[in-house]
């Protein structure tokens, strides 16, 4: 499954859907780590994501880790409640940037 | 979600040589259930476990899990269903040749082909989530007893397997470590929606997490139920479990003395 990345307001947007999970993580990766090595500023719309596995996960954390070594921003949009309580588990909802929407980032960008 | 159970254990008789372990037991688990099965020693639930993760093959019955029946499905079907299932073995099992972290990521490097930076963080993600942050780089010696146990959780989770099985998660720890540990199987039920299986002596624990419990002793099930029937059980044995009461076996003389003779 490709995932699509959309541009808007100086960020790219990689909109995650469905079940993120083994098969399909390391498209997120990928999508993930592409707009990133364009050197665009990123986030990950998670509204439509139903359930999102340890390797989903860690392509977030791979891309966040990324985004501060390339001084780029990053960022969490949209979490679903079944994308939240997995990043709960871990705590990594305290590590992320974490915003309701694109709005909600921009206005914290300031 | 299917209607279906996640396990399904049908008539399932075992013998070690001439003895009789498990005489017919019957039982199921819904998916995102927690089942406690419960017994004193040598009632069998120890291989009831071993059944239940494919190890030893029965005298005679099924064993379905995730609507695969293990008893009869080909190696390669079995190896298909152990990425679904996560376990964690009472003495942890962790190997002293590499590092926890390492330990953690074996299940990863067998099951699947994911990149080596992705599984790095998954292990490490899993070691935050048993309280072993910072811990990974060290070898499985320098742990405690407790930590190797939440070790072990870790690799037993790092897939996110459908499927979880706990051999006695507290024997041996602290009471604030096992509470801990009784609060992570929960959320891991919550949160991964794991089906999970806890092979347990210790009440308190049992009582903590188990959706159901299934008591076993001398290898047939006393009574499958909630907390609520358990302690409710006006059944002799259960409340000899309950209470802590040692048993009192009637001695059949002849069969005493052929044991100790080997005549």
């Amino acid at each position: 499954m490709a995932y699509p990345t959309k541009s808007q307001d100086g960020y790219d947007i990689v909109v995650l859907s469905d079940d993120v999970d083994l098969s399909c993580s390391p498209e997120a990766r990928k999508a993930i780590l592409a707009s990133l090595a364009s050197g665009n500023h990123t986030l990950v719309d998670l509204s439509a994501v139903t359930y999102i596995d340890s390797s989903g996960v860690a392509s977030l954390v791979e891309g966040f880790q990324t985004a501060k070594k390339s001084d780029l921003r990053f960022g969490l949009i949209g979490v679903s409640e079944a994308a939240m309580s997995v990043l709960e588990l871990a705590r990594l909802d305290k590590v992320f940037p974490i915003h309701s929407d694109l709005a909600a980032r921009l206005k914290a960008d300031g | 979600m299917t209607n279906t159970p996640a396990i399904e254990v049908n008539n399932l008789v075992t013998h070690y040589g001439p003895r009789l372990i498990l005489d017919g037991v019957d039982f199921s688990v819904d998916y995102g259930e927690v089942m406690v099965i419960m017994g004193g020693s040598g009632s069998g639930k120890s291989t009831l476990l071993r059944h239940l993760l494919g190890l030893h093959t029965p005298t005679h019955g099924c064993i379905k899990l995730l609507g695969h029946d293990i008893t009869s499905c080909s190696a390669d079907e079995l190896q298909d269903l152990r990425r679904n299932m996560g376990v964690s073995f009472q003495g942890g099992a962790l190997l002293s040749s590499m590092s926890v972290a390492e330990n953690v990521m074996l299940p990863l490097r067998e099951h699947t082909t994911l990149d080596e930076q992705t599984m790095g963080i998954m292990a490490r993600m899993k070691l935050e989530v048993v309280n072993l942050g910072g811990f990974g780089d060290l070898n499985p010696s320098q742990l405690s007893g407790g930590m190797i146990k939440r070790a072990a959780l870790a690799r037993a989770i790092v897939t996110d397997p459908k499927l979880l099985f706990f051999d006695e998660p507290s024997a041996g720890l602290d009471p604030v470590v096992a509470a801990e540990l009784d609060e992570l199987i929960l959320k891991l039920r919550d949160t991964m929606k794991m089906t999970i299986v806890v092979v347990t002596h210790e009440l308190d624990s049992a009582f903590k997490i188990a959706d159901r419990i299934t008591v076993l002793d001398h290898g047939k099930i006393l009574l499958t139920g909630r907390v609520e029937d358990v302690r409710a059980s006006d059944n002799e044995r259960i409340q000899d479990l309950l209470n802590r009461r040692p048993r009192e076996e009637e001695i059949d003389a002849d069969d005493y003395l052929r044991r100790l003779t080997g005549g």
